[in-house]
């Protein structure tokens, strides 16, 4: 055979595959292996993007079969998008081996308990909320460790009830339930946007909302919450249940085209939100009805700091007690979104703040949260996060910012793994704490919550 | 493979995590950097010297084709499996083993990334110039398997200038150390030079000794813009006779420009028909005025426009651009070829001219670029592989240009190697006494001619048929 004769072309086809074409883009130049952390961990060619690629293709070349083990490497890829920022042909591969995941999951689904979570909870914020609630009681009366000790040597799941119970954070009082439908701007209304409220920062970590509720107000922004708002879909799409993820995305898209008119943004604070958010066009590009809608609501989509950033009232200064602090790229808001300056032209504007340079460059390291890899892959995970605090270590920080909830619980947990004393910060957590007091009027009522409140225990990580 | 051959195999590297049969890595090691791809028997993960020569004693015995890679980056199927063989994954043996200020040279295994020891060194205030343009995500090993080069060799030399010492695996097991800590050395045949650029025909190399110089303290890059490539293949050729000698003379056409625009913005020019980016390096003032002089120089041969750049980030901005050219003229068809062609320098413009010709006679795209200080051009010809009447006059061009590059003085490939897509040139290229030479040696390394088969020598000289 000449090594000039013509190729079949694809050969299998099932659904939801990734397009052919757009699998022959890569050259298999090898340059995303130099950043791929997976690969750096294994140096194994399975376990880089490049590998994951040519499986797919193959399995549509009709050389290889959709195998359990080709479905097992796509999992081992951490979603972290590093691969897509130095891609010279510009493939997209993130996106191809998620969709990879999608075609895999008919014949090698899920573990059963992964997908009853993801279809019956995570579908609606009110499920996820009932759900929450038993939890929440054990916790409170300690009895997380007692569920652990009985549960934890169950086969298949025992291990991940244990990685779960030592990384989950305290959970709270879903946040939803008590926000209004609109937060005025405080003083003059200068811009009006939509908040999009994440799963994780509904039940797990509602200060970080409330302080960018805040926030936005002061910045001059009047909100509007759309309370029947659904999961982004993200944890859905990432684990091969496509069409739920889809659902998920159209009924957000109708959802927010019912505001009225006049909203210049979609803002959420979690950096895992947003990228599925601006997803969206990709994800529902091949539907007719659908596509042009898609495209509509992923460009009004602003991470909390890109905004901010760019609108950010000149005369509204912000002072913060004295901390050595880091900021954490999140894969999801540098790789994906390609927001790296605004975060830290923010933290910028915080006298007080000294902001010390991480090593880990760009693309971003992973920190290993990356959705539910953790859970789903915790040696390697743990591999990424001791990677990760010695960073954090060698940079001599004492408190870390970042703007995702699931690099936050990661590093809190690398803190607690390692007896460290570390604070751990969202973005819009220390501008609130930073933001003047105000004379006269105090605005706190309006998102429930005191400034008391928010500004508590600055020295330890409550995640 | 049959299990008896497997279980000696895996009793060589010593743990079954460093075997796999499993279909999944069979295809995920089935390729490099070009389109081709056949699927290895088995993928084996030594992590030392002692289990690659076990690896290699049980290949010996049993016959069976071995083949060496590191990144699988390379762009002449050097590292491309063959039906039955065992491919030998050398990326993870990635240590550098010593980095010596006072002998001036690094110690290192063939799977370390290029660009890593690269940084490493330069920390130290040393410097190793061989750039492929793959340096990113290549290996030291596939560099001295290809005697590779890169944009700085035009000024420093090519890996082979380099290398003082190698440690060479050999089929049967035995482990031979070549050369040493010295600069000069006249101790024997020069065996290291040998081994250097035989793209793993002979052995398999473990351990490698590279020299380090010190590193310049200033660079400038000048970027030169022209209407006509003629007139910056005759810039550069002025600028080289005027006496400066470029750390880069680098060559972009439209369509290379194009594609590494579209990558990312990187401020280049994109209505030119040719870009000439040129780096000069040393003492600051000394590269200032070399870089003031280039740019008269090219100024007067025609460039429309000649940018000195502000900084060293727009510096290492242009660099980027010139790494990613490769690869990123993947975005203007669905497949490439990418040919590596070297001619003598006085040859260029007609080379230039003759690879135009070719596509235009062959109904073909063409993207050209290189390094066009040192002659070593790369035309990539654009094409489907779905397409079999297009595949023919790729074929067939292909062939052309490497003919024409030999009628100039040139030769085959300049950095690439010869791998399994250039072999059935070599005749064209190599005298056939040099040609039966090359066979009696590859018959002293490698009697049963289990050493990465099919690569480099025509096949009836491989064989022995001669
Ligand atoms: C193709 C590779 O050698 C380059 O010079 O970009």
């Amino acid at each position: 055979m000449s090594l000039f004769d013509p190729i079949n072309g694809q050969r299998f086809f099932a659904p939801d595959l990734p397009g052919y074409d757009k699998l022959l883009g890569c050259v298999r130049c090898g340059r995303c292996l130099s950043v791929c952390p997976t690969y750096e961990l294994t140096r194994i060619e399975t376990f880089s993007p490049r590998g994951r690629l040519s499986l797919l293709r193959a399995v549509e070349d009709g050389r290889l079969e959709l195998t359990r083990g080709v479905a097992e490497h796509l999992y081992h890829c951490l979603d972290c998008r590093s691969c897509d920022t130095v891609c010279p042909p510009g493939v997209g591969i993130g996106e191809l081996i998620v969709r990879g995941r999608a075609a895999a999951e008919a014949r090698h689904a899920r573990p059963w308990w992964l997908r009853r979570l993801l279809d019956v909870f995570l579908a609606s914020p009110a499920r996820v909320e009932t759900a929450a609630a038993p939890l929440r009681l054990l916790q409170a009366l300690r009895l997380d460790r007692l569920v652990v000790l009985t549960l934890g040597g169950l086969p298949g799941i025992g291990a991940t009830i244990r990685t779960l119970q030592a990384f989950a954070p305290r959970l709270s009082r879903p946040l939803r339930r008590e926000l209004p439908r609109v937060v005025r701007a405080s003083g003059e209304e200068r811009h009006r946007v939509a908040f999009f409220l994440g799963c994780l920062m509904n039940v797990a970590m509602p200060d970080v909302s409330r302080a960018t509720l805040h926030v936005l107000a002061r910045a001059g922004c009047t909100v509007l919450i759309p309370r029947e708002q659904a999961c982004c879909g993200a944890p859905h799409d990432d684990q091969g249940q496509r069409a739920t993820a889809l659902r998920l995305a159209r009924r957000n898209i109708a959802l927010f085209e019912s505001l009225p008119d006049g909203i210049e943004a979609i803002v959420t604070d979690c950096a895992g939100c947003g990228a599925a958010l601006k997803e969206y066009a990709l994800w529902l590009a091949d539907d007719p009805e659908w596509a042009s809608r898609a495209r509509r609501f992923s460009a009004r989509v602003r991470d909390v700091t890109e905004w901010l950033d760019a609108i950010w009232p000149e005369e509204l200064k912000l002072d913060h007690e004295p901390r050595l602090a880091v900021y954490h790229d999140p894969c999801h808001l540098a790789n994906i979104q390609g927001v790296r300056a605004a975060p830290r032209s923010l933290l910028a504007r915080v006298s007080g703040l000294e902001l010390r340079p991480l090593a880990n460059g760009f693309p971003v390291e992973c920190c290993g949260s990356a959705g539910i890899y953790n859970l789903t892959h915790t040696a390697r995970s743990l591999a990424l996060l001791e990677r990760k605090m010695a960073a954090i270590e060698a940079a001599g920080a004492e408190m870390v910012v970042s703007a995702n909830p699931g690099c936050l619980m990661q590093i809190a947990w690398g803190a607690r793994r390692a007896n460290r004393s570390l604070s751990l910060r969202h973005v819009v957590e220390i501008l609130d704490a930073s933001l003047p007091k105000t004379a006269g009027h105090d605005d706190d009522h309006v998102i429930g919550m005191s400034t008391k409140a928010r500004k508590r225990g600055d020295s330890k990580n409550e995640f | 493979m049959n299990a008896a051959i497997l279980s000696e195999l895996r009793a060589a590297v010593q743990d079954d995590i460093r075997l796999s049969v499993a279909p999944e890595d069979l295809a995920a090691y089935a390729y490099d950097g070009t389109w081709a791809e056949t699927a290895p028997a088995v993928v084996v993960h030594p992590d030392s010297s002692e289990q690659t020569a076990a690896v290699l004693r049980v290949a010996h015995a049993r016959r069976i084709p071995v083949v060496p890679r590191g990144s699988g980056t390379g762009l002449a199927g050097g590292s491309l499996p063959v039906p039955g063989a065992i491919c030998l994954n050398l990326a993870r043996m990635n240590r550098i083993i010593e980095i010596s200020r006072g002998d001036s040279l690094a110690i290192a295994q063939p799977g370390v990334v290029t660009q890593d020891l690269q940084q490493a060194v330069e920390k130290l205030g040393l410097f190793y110039p061989p750039d492929p343009a793959s340096s990113y995500q290549c290996t030291l090993g596939g560099n001295v398997a290809t005697n590779a080069g890169g944009p700085r060799c035009l000024k420093y030399g090519v890996t082979s200038d380099y290398v003082l010492g190698l440690t060479v695996c050999l089929p049967g097991g035995a482990i031979m150390r070549l050369g040493g800590r010295t600069i000069k050395n006249v101790t024997g045949y020069n065996l290291s030079q040998l081994i250097v650029g035989s793209e793993g025909t002979l052995g398999v190399v473990t351990e490698i000794v590279l020299r380090l110089i010190p590193r310049p303290d200033a660079e400038r890059t000048a970027l030169a813009t022209f209407s006509r490539m003629a007139d910056a293949c005759a810039a550069v050729g002025a600028m080289l006779s005027a006496g400066i000698v470029p750390l880069l003379a680098e060559l972009m056409d439209r369509a290379t420009i194009r594609a590494v625009e579209e990558f990312r913005s990187f401020g280049l020019p994109t209505d030119v028909e040719a870009l000439l980016l040129i780096a000069v390096d040393g003492d600051p003032a000394l590269a200032q005025s070399a870089i003031d002089s280039a740019a008269d120089i090219l100024r007067g041969a025609g460039a429309r426009d000649v940018r000195l750049s502000r900084s060293s980030e727009e510096s290492d901005a242009l660099g980027e651009a010139r790494r990613s050219v490769s690869p990123a003229i993947a975005r203007l068809a669905p497949h490439k070829l990418g040919e590596d062609v070297a001619v003598p320098r006085s040859r260029i413009p007609e080379m230039v001219a003759r690879l135009q010709d070719i596509a235009r006679e062959n109904a073909l795209d063409i993207v050209v670029y290189g390094h066009i200080g040192d002659g070593n051009l790369h035309p990539t010809l654009l094409c489907d592989r779905r397409d079999n009447a297009v595949m023919r006059r790729v074929e067939r061009a292909a062939g052309q240009m490497l003919e024409a590059a030999v009628a100039l003085g040139g030769t085959l490939s300049g950095e690439h190697g010869i791998g399994v897509f250039k072999r059935d040139y070599m005749r064209l290229a190599c005298d056939s006494e040099a040609l039966r030479r090359m066979a009696a040696v590859k018959r002293v390394f490698d009697p049963h001619g289990i050493m990465n088969p099919g690569k480099k020598l025509p096949e009836e000289i491989e064989k022995g048929a001669e």
